[in-house]
């Protein structure tokens, strides 16, 4: 393969990505690139933003044998990359590390957050506190309704969290409140988007502060087992996980690269968040895209039992890569990320986040027919604490 | 010469300010929207900005969001905005219809699609709001083949560079955000758009339209005194929204004519016209 070097300048990835927003935001997102561009290349900032990440995020996350699920499963040995050991309890910090870092250096005073499940925008929360900085969090009023603690721990950690009563009321719809809460106030304000979608360079930007994960794992991966895996396998929502894990090994067409999405209660039912398995390209939150969407290009309301995958796009890579066939992409069903869930807490005592256990069932699924020299490297991208209150519900337990 | 360009040449002949209402078509149900266009023309409408619903509006306020909603409940799409139109012309064939909208229903009918059926319907200049000029340069081509004006967004925050890029681009006249923020917003800052205006008349030489945060008969009065047309949305939304069906009409019809009023009362010339 020649050398991957997406997105080009205007933030294209094929005919994927680009700046699809009002002329009101474009001057915010070129000063950001012209800002982002000048530190990527800086030795100060990757010297802090690593040294944030041993001390305080707590890298590097360990590549962990899931042995006993593995021998169980009878197949491939599944390896498990352990971002839910990270502070906070998953992937997403990475990133509001490396964007509030750059806020500092812009001299914003206040970043603002778009949140679903809440993760992204406790990490946003934390950074924020971390750096100094008011914080600002929109999150769906039915998000707000169904991830209580997450709300309370953002308001532990000083943010204010404004529930969007627009729309669908759920992450979609926060994203387009905090766009327009970055539109009124650019001046003071830094908008951290939480995944590898929003208009360019978001998606090139945050990937390259996710790509952490996949740096890392080569260099484990070597070390420990003398080689790479033969695939990844990572849960894809807007997908920064995903691309975090597979950026490092796009150029290796040795290592099948895998992103499972939520098939909700089944991908021939209107209850999924299945967008490349089942969208078609459209143009929405800036970008250029696979979306969910109905005939007339209205995006439609999304289900997964995960929260965190609950998102009618995906990152303008993931739908480049779809298309060249470099990655491929499936669907996993509440039930069987349930299933998944619940094997991983009693085979090896990982209790991991709903939105990782689609990783985890797919891989539980493929091992079987691999033999037992091969390796399936599976982004634990999240730890499952947040979603007692719904695993609890399926099974008929309320607290 | 299309609609469009004929309006405003007629207009400046006259000195007059060009009065630009816009409301969502199929809010508050589809059956209304025809008659409404006809009845803002009788009230002193120039132009009619009509908007397409889309399910997620991230350029305008909770006002114009709702309308969307309501619209949406009806399910209308583009070719139902678009068989709207063909109707207003029916009775019509003067007064120019712009439509202003998302991207995303453009893509999905496709867009060299889109341009050939807004022709047929009678659409005369055609705002997306998500079309940056530099994502939508093939697209605009393909408008102006159909003799459709492409129309851009300015904001304040927009330099000089990117103003000149965009007179290259724009057919009709371009439509300047008069504030840092969505549609329906109140922190109008009537010096800023003075100021601004200016530098943007030294690049371009079609009319100017002003809109975002234009809410009364004052302000209107104002930013006409400043541009070639004045954009009111949000407000004539609210009017559409705390009406009753049977009085909506005569309401909407009372507001358009107490702001084509206010750009009556003007008379003197706008801004000469330097060079860039």
């Amino acid at each position: 393969m020649k050398i991957y070097d997406l997105p080009d300048k205007q933030g294209h990835f094929g005919p994927y990505g680009g700046t699809f927003v009002a002329e009101t935001l474009i001057a915010a997102l070129d000063e950001l690139l012209a800002q982002y561009r000048h530190f990527r290349d800086d030795a100060d900032f990757q010297a802090e933003f690593n040294h944030e990440l041993k001390h305080y995020v707590g890298r590097p996350s360990p590549i962990y044998h899931a042995k006993r699920w593995s021998a169980h499963l009878g197949g491939a040995q599944i390896l498990l990359k352990r971002e839910d050991l990270n502070h906070t309890g998953a992937h997403k910090i990475n990133n509001t590390v490396g964007q509030a870092l750059l806020a500092k250096r812009m001299g914003k005073t206040r970043v603002i957050a778009e949140t679903g499940a809440g993760q992204h925008g406790v990490a946003s929360a934390t950074v924020a506190a971390r750096y100094g900085m008011e914080c600002v969090v929109y999150m769906g009023s039915e998000d707000v309704k169904r991830q209580a603690t997450n709300v309370y721990r953002m308001k532990l950690l000083g943010a204010t969290v404004i529930p969007v009563e627009s729309g669908s009321r759920t992450l979609k719809d926060a994203l387009n409140e905090a766009m327009r809460d970055w539109v009124t106030n650019v001046e003071n304000t830094y908008y951290i988007i939480g995944t590898v979608a929003g208009p360019h360079p978001y998606p090139m930007m945050v990937r390259d502060f996710q790509a952490v994960i996949g740096r890392e794992a080569r260099v484990q991966m070597e070390e420990e087992y003398g080689r790479q895996p033969d695939a990844l396998i990572a849960c894809v929502g807007g997908g920064s996980n995903a691309i975090g894990l597979f950026y490092p090994y796009i150029a290796d067409n040795n290592v099948r690269m895998i992103g499972v999405e939520a098939a909700g209660k089944g991908i021939n039912t209107h209850q999924h968040a299945a967008t490349l398995v089942t969208g078609r390209p459209g143009v929405l939150h800036g970008n250029r895209t696979y979306l969910i969407q109905d005939d007339n290009g209205q995006i439609i309301e999304t289900h997964s039992i995960s929260a965190g995958l609950d998102y009618p796009g995906v990152g303008p890579e993931h739908s480049w890569l779809k298309d060249c066939g470099r990655a491929e992409y499936v669907a996993i069903t509440d039930d069987e990320a349930l299933s998944a869930f619940h094997a991983l807490c009693r085979f090896e005592g990982i209790i991991p986040a709903l939105e990782s256990s689609h990783a985890l069932a797919y891989a539980a699924k493929f091992a079987p027919s691999l033999g037992k020299d091969k390796l399936l490297l599976v982004n634990l991208s999240g730890r499952g604490d947040k979603d007692m209150v719904t695993v609890a519900q399926q099974s008929g337990i309320v607290f | 010469m299309n609609r469009i360009a004929s309006t405003f040449s007629a207009f400046k002949a006259q000195n007059k300010k060009a009065l630009i209402p816009f409301i969502t078509a199929g809010d508050p149900e589809p059956v209304m929207t025809v008659m409404l266009m006809h009845d803002l023309v009788q009230a002193g409408a120039d132009i009619i900005e009509l908007g397409v619903p889309f399910s997620d509006p991230m350029a305008d306020g909770p006002t114009i969001q709702r309308s969307s909603e309501r619209a949406l409940q009806h399910h209308v799409g583009l070719k139902d905005v678009l068989a709207m139109v063909a109707e207003f012309r029916k009775t019509n064939t003067a007064t120019p219809v712009v439509l202003m909208g998302y991207a995303n229903p453009v893509e999905a009918m496709g867009r060299g699609n889109f341009a050939v059926a807004a022709k047929e319907a009678g659409v005369d200049g055609i705002l997306i709001v998500d079309y940056p000029p530099e994502e939508c340069e093939e697209w605009v081509q393909q408008l102006k083949d159909q003799e459709i004006d492409p129309i851009f967004l300015l904001s304040p925050t927009t330099p000089k560079a990117r103003v000149e890029k965009v007179a290259k681009l724009a057919k009709g006249f371009v439509y300047y955000v008069s504030l840092k923020g969505v549609t329906g917003a109140s922190h109008l800052d009537l010096g800023e758009v003075r100021d601004k205006l200016a530098e943007v008349r030294a690049c371009i030489s079609i009319p100017i339209g002003v809109g975002f945060g234009i809410r009364d008969r004052a302000a209107a009065k104002t930013v006409a005194e400043l541009a070639d047309a004045v954009v009111v949305g949000s407000r004539i939304i609210e009017e559409i929204e705390n009406s009753t069906r049977s009085a909506l009409l005569d309401n909407v019809s009372n507001l358009v004519r107490s702001l084509r009023a206010a750009l009556d009362e003007i008379n003197n010339t706008s801004i000469s016209n330097d060079e860039c």
